[in-house]
């Protein structure tokens, strides 16, 4: 049985992914340069030009790109084909102003697939495999791109969506799902669900989990592992390169492999820029080289990891990646969604709120809370209980609409939320995140 | 007519309530009532005090949540009975009781009920068409003198 789904591409030689990687750059910063304008006023305020890039050694040359380039591009700033030749749109969490809007077209759909298909078959994925998806469908990329990988390898999808967990245990037991898809946090939600039934590890038929889009640490993992008799795998992504599948864990679960024939990985100093030598802790930046509609060169991803490209006994050649160990910004991800402190502000100010508030987040029981504390004002006051919480829930649905999770609001007095140096902690992030 | 009463945000951590009782002890600030509505998370505290605006002042310059509400003072006998026949007159009325909370006092045979309800000047107009004696800040300043 292989566990690959594209043995030449996932094996092959150092020097080929090079090779590779060197003809796809050139190709594809001449298709960006030619198309995209916002990038090309990058390149020409940079004085670089398509033919100073002439393999992987030039890429330093090429500017950066940020969340704040999609922002200012957005919505079709970044198009690098016609949209009648775009098939499908997905989106992150993240609302106004935050929010990443990327473009797909077949081809792009049709690589994001395949990268999952690998993703699926390093955990042993075949097309005898029930893969129950129950990451959310809709404009999130993670039940798309799992589904994409199984149909690839002919796997038989079991498309759940995320909540109702009775019914996701219903369709476990019944139909035999054999791998489960979904965030650490909600296979550990299915997980003690499945024990408060009754039901044991064995009696399941899961052999892995893939589980992605947020943090987890190595105890989650074995709890997983154990709660469900299964091997739980990591799995990247971002809807900015494309979704999940990015990079993934093979048997060997020590750290991802980057699909380097479609995208290269670089790690550099979040200060400087600078780009930092294999090994270095730093941010992880992005080039993808296949991608038609949403072709993003050299973009910084803002979470801080380490290369590794110590040979691996699964036999894949492609380079690996830590686990996230931290963001170069102030993004939280919050329940698999992307919060950032500046999106609770807006909520707070049109509501009439002071901008002094506190976000703190924890985790119960392998479920992420979120609890916001916002400063009351003396004209905000009310001399009832009900007056108060009806402001409180009134605030939280403000902030549920914006961020997508329910947070639980607390109306505190003035000056209660502690400075320091006159500036209040915004977040407090309990949670143990990182081994 | 209504009597002035001081709400005071009180926050869930240790020694608040002392923190607020101590400074109005020590401004000279004479409590006649009080009720403390409590939650999870914070605290309510409603006083009627001999000096309103100054207690207000004392607390707000300790960076506490205050606001004075206008509520209304009823007179009631102190009897078994004589508070529910008040508060049927407001319910007769469609008047609804947001809170309540009632004292007595030692010379007199009465309990001094606070109420605090939407429309004050309609629940004073029911309860004095009723009979009730509706208290004045004029009442509250005479106790305990």
């Amino acid at each position: 049985m292989s566990n690959y789904y594209q043995i030449d591409k996932e094996t092959m030689p150092v020097e080929d992914i090079r090779k590779v990687q060197s003809e796809k750059l050139v190709k594809q910063v001449k298709h960006v340069y030619e198309n995209v304008e916002y990038y090309r006023d990058l390149m020409d305020k940079k004085g670089v030009k398509p033919e100073d890039i002439k393999g992987i050694e030039d890429l330093h040359k090429l500017p950066f790109l940020t969340k704040l380039d999609l922002r200012d591009a957005y919505p079709y700033g970044m198009l690098g084909k016609p949209l009648k030749e775009c098939v499908r749109i997905h989106s992150t969490s993240g609302t106004t102003g935050r929010r990443v809007v990327a473009f797909y077209t077949q081809r792009d759909l049709d690589v994001w697939y395949e990268c999952c298909a690998r993703a699926l078959m390093a955990v042993g994925g075949t097309s005898e495999d029930v893969v129950q998806v129950a990451y959310g469908y809709g404009l999130f990329t993670g039940a798309s791109g799992v589904q994409g990988g199984a149909d690839k390898v002919g796997a038989l999808t079991l498309p759940m969506s995320s909540g109702n967990t009775e019914r996701q245990i219903q369709f476990m037991m019944d139909l035999g799902a054999t791998i489960l898809c979904c965030t650490p946090s909600y296979a550990a939600y299915i997980s003690e669900s499945l024990k408060e039934q009754g039901y044991k590890p064995e009696d399941n038929k899961l052999k892995a989990g893939i589980f992605g889009a947020e943090p987890w640490t190595q105890e989650m993992r074995r709890d997983i592992e154990k709660g469900l008799g299964i091997k739980a795998y990591d799995i990247y992504g971002l809807t900015e390169m494309m979704g999940p599948g990015v990079s993934f864990e093979c048997s060997e679960q020590t750290g991802m492999h980057i699909n380097e024939d479609h995208f290269i990985a670089e790690i550099i100093d979040p200060e400087t820029g600078e780009v930092l030598p294999e090994g270095a802790k730093g941010e992880l930046v992005f080039t993808c080289l296949d991608k038609e509609a949403f072709p993003l060169l050299r973009y910084r991803t803002r979470d801080i990891c380490i290369l590794s490209r110590e040979k691996c006994s699964c036999g894949r050649t492609f380079v690996k990646m830590t686990k996230p160990m931290g963001r170069s910004d102030d993004m939280l991800i919050i329940r698999g969604v992307n919060v950032f402190p500046s999106q609770i502000e807006t909520v707070l100010l049109k509501e009439g709120y002071t901008p002094n508030y506190q976000i703190v987040v924890d985790r119960v029981n392998n479920n992420d809370t979120i609890e916001v504390n916002v400063e009351l004002t003396p004209e905000q006051f009310s001399d009832t209980v009900g007056g108060i919480t009806d402001m409180e829930k009134s605030l939280a649905n403000a902030i549920k609409v914006m961020l997508g999770i329910n947070p639980k609001v607390n109306l505190v007095a003035p000056r209660s939320i502690v400075r320091s140096e006159g500036k209040a902690v915004r977040v407090i992030d309990k949670r143990k995140l990182l081994d | 007519m209504t009597i002035r009463q001081l709400t005071v945000f009180v926050e869930n951590k240790k020694g608040a309530l002392v923190e607020i009782t101590t400074a109005l002890a020590d401004n000279g600030i004479d409590m006649r009532a009080m009720s403390i509505a409590d939650t999870k998370e914070f605290g309510i505290l409603r006083l009627i005090v001999n000096d309103t605006d100054r207690a207000a002042e004392v607390l707000q310059n300790m960076g506490i949540l205050v606001k004075v509400t206008d509520v209304l003072g009823v007179k009631i006998s102190d009897r078994p009975g004589h508070l529910s026949q008040a508060l049927r007159v407001l319910d007769d009325n469609g008047i609804n009781v947001e809170y309540l909370y009632a004292f007595l006092l030692r010379t007199d045979k009465h309990a001094y009920t606070v109420l605090r309800v939407q429309d004050n000047d309609l629940a004073c107009k029911c309860l004095e068409d009723a009979g009730y004696h509706i208290i004045t800040d004029s009442d509250i300043a005479k106790l305990l003198k």
